[in-house]
């Protein structure tokens, strides 16, 4: 193994030994879904697809455990449902039992963040609620609307709601506990339940908006919250308003933004292994939103957000006009880390080396809304 | 027995789901009883809560625009349309 790096001695001993993994990225598109696969070496992609019948999905998610897939997704003509599939994308099944609201003012029009962790499945509506699954996607039950927490009032109210109408956009579950979660409401913030949704508090301390706000515990734009692996304190998040992060659990924020060339975007990622190590994607914060200067680039940092470095190699840098939405960047947990992200325009990058190199994996996909990855025992 | 004609989006999401079917109601809302007591969650494809026929999804009897209460003969041809959306 003369020239071997010691990752890829490990991928041997793992191949030997049977422990080798098949690279799995579920992406979901405005005409489905479709699933992207390779080894560990992760430079030879196969891609299959579209499922879900062309639904448009929202986000498509694989939990890494079981290796079952789960797709939020609304049709135009039948309606929101999770889809879900048990063998890898072989066969598919679609489920609305229990996605509904009960008789009131509250009525489902979409269903888009999803989550799995602890045995449950969760996602988030449009109008804002979380809803829950306990037998892998095939019933749900409605578990909370958020009814006593600040903006409740106005965030289900149209005429008040942000472009898109997405509702509650983002589910993130607590490393160890199964009833600790937060969840994004769009335009108005983070909120946490320490009890299954039962109860809630706002986690928007130090966050910025560029508008008036009539309670300063919320109405802010968190377009994407991760969590460190390495560490379960410390966050990062993507906001309209700049990058922020978090070292006490999500509830209070410092702005890193300095160092970017916009304060703007929809995505991050958070480093596996390294506790320092985060990623997004600027835009240009108009009527545009793609990458600035027609020039694709991942943005790192690798001490906390003090400063941030360009990641360009091998990404398209001119008149490379590309979006990549709220779900759009993911990274693997290998330990030489892989990070991929995925346009409106329907292409997919794939880095097997932290970012610091590039390739297009797919190119004629739909318009993608979501990718995410997980290394399932081959 | 009236005879229900689905759209083509339809038979793919329920095992063993027909494109053509006969069933025995009186009303298009009977009708869709009869498929969801087949095919479970058939009616959320649909109908919205309240209930009403979704936004998008039209329904003809004898081709005549109709609605969930309308009724039905028993030589009825009921057409469920997704109706045209998008690129």
């Amino acid at each position: 193994v003369g020239s071997a790096s010691p990752f890829r001695f490990a991928a041997i001993v793992g191949t030997i030994i049977g422990m080798a993994k098949r690279i799995v990225l579920t992406v979901g598109t405005r005409k489905g879904c479709f699933l992207l696969e390779s080894d560990e070496g992760r430079r030879d992609w196969r891609v299959r697809g579209p499922f879900c019948d062309g639904w448009p999905v929202y986000h498509a998610v694989i939990d890494a455990s079981s290796g079952a897939i789960y797709a939020s997704a609304a049709s135009e003509w039948h309606g929101a449902g999770v889809w879900r599939s048990a063998d890898l994308g072989e066969t598919w099944e679609m489920s609305s039992d229990g996605l509904q609201y009960p008789e009131g003012d509250l009525k489902l029009s979409r269903v888009s963040g999803l989550a799995v962790a602890h045995g449950k499945v969760r996602v988030g509506a449009e109008a804002a609620g979380v809803f829950e699954s306990e037998d892998g996607g095939a019933t749900w039950s409605l578990k909370s609307t958020l009814d006593d927490q600040p903006g409740r009032d106005s965030w289900n109210d149209p005429s008040r709601q942000p472009p898109g109408h997405l509702g509650m956009t983002a589910i993130l579950p607590h490393a160890d506990d199964p009833d600790r979660y937060m969840i994004i409401v769009q335009g108005y913030g983070i909120f946490e339940t320490p009890d299954g949704g039962g109860t809630w508090e706002p986690c928007n301390t130090g966050l910025r908006a560029e508008w008036p706000l009539e309670d300063e515990r919320v109405g802010y734009c968190v377009h994407k919250l991760v969590r460190s692996p390495a560490d379960p304190a410390r966050f990062f998040q993507q906001n309209h308003c700049g990058m922020h992060r978090s070292d006490d659990g999500g509830h209070s924020w410092t702005e890193v933004t300095d160092g970017l060339p916009t304060d703007f975007g929809f995505v991050a990622a958070a480093h596996p292994h390294d506790r320092d190590s985060f990623y997004v994607i600027p835009l240009d914060p108009g009527h545009g939103r793609v990458m600035p200067d027609g020039a694709a680039a991942v943005w790192r940092t690798s001490d906390a957000g003090s400063t941030w470095r360009r990641l360009d190699s091998g990404l398209p840098q001119q008149n490379a006009h590309l979006g990549v939405l709220r779900e759009g960047l993911a990274m693997d947990s290998l330990d030489q880390p892989g990070l991929y992200f995925g346009t409106s325009t329907g292409q997919v990058f794939a880095s097997a080396d932290e970012g610091e190199s590039w390739d297009e994996i797919a190119s004629y996909l739909p318009a993608i809304s979501s990718v995410e990855v997980a290394a399932i025992d081959a | 027995m009236p005879e229900l004609h689905l759209p083509p989006t339809l038979p793919s999401l329920y095992t063993d789901l027909p494109r053509r079917l006969d069933v025995d109601a009186a009303t298009v809302d009977e009708a869709i009883d009869r498929l969801e007591e087949r095919w479970p969650g058939l009616r959320d494809r649909l109908c919205e809560p309240g209930p009403a026929l979704r936004r998008h999804i039209n329904v003809y009897v004898d081709r005549e625009r109709a609605g969930l209460e309308t009724a039905l003969e028993p030589g009825s041809r009921v057409d469920v349309i997704a109706a045209i959306s998008g690129g």
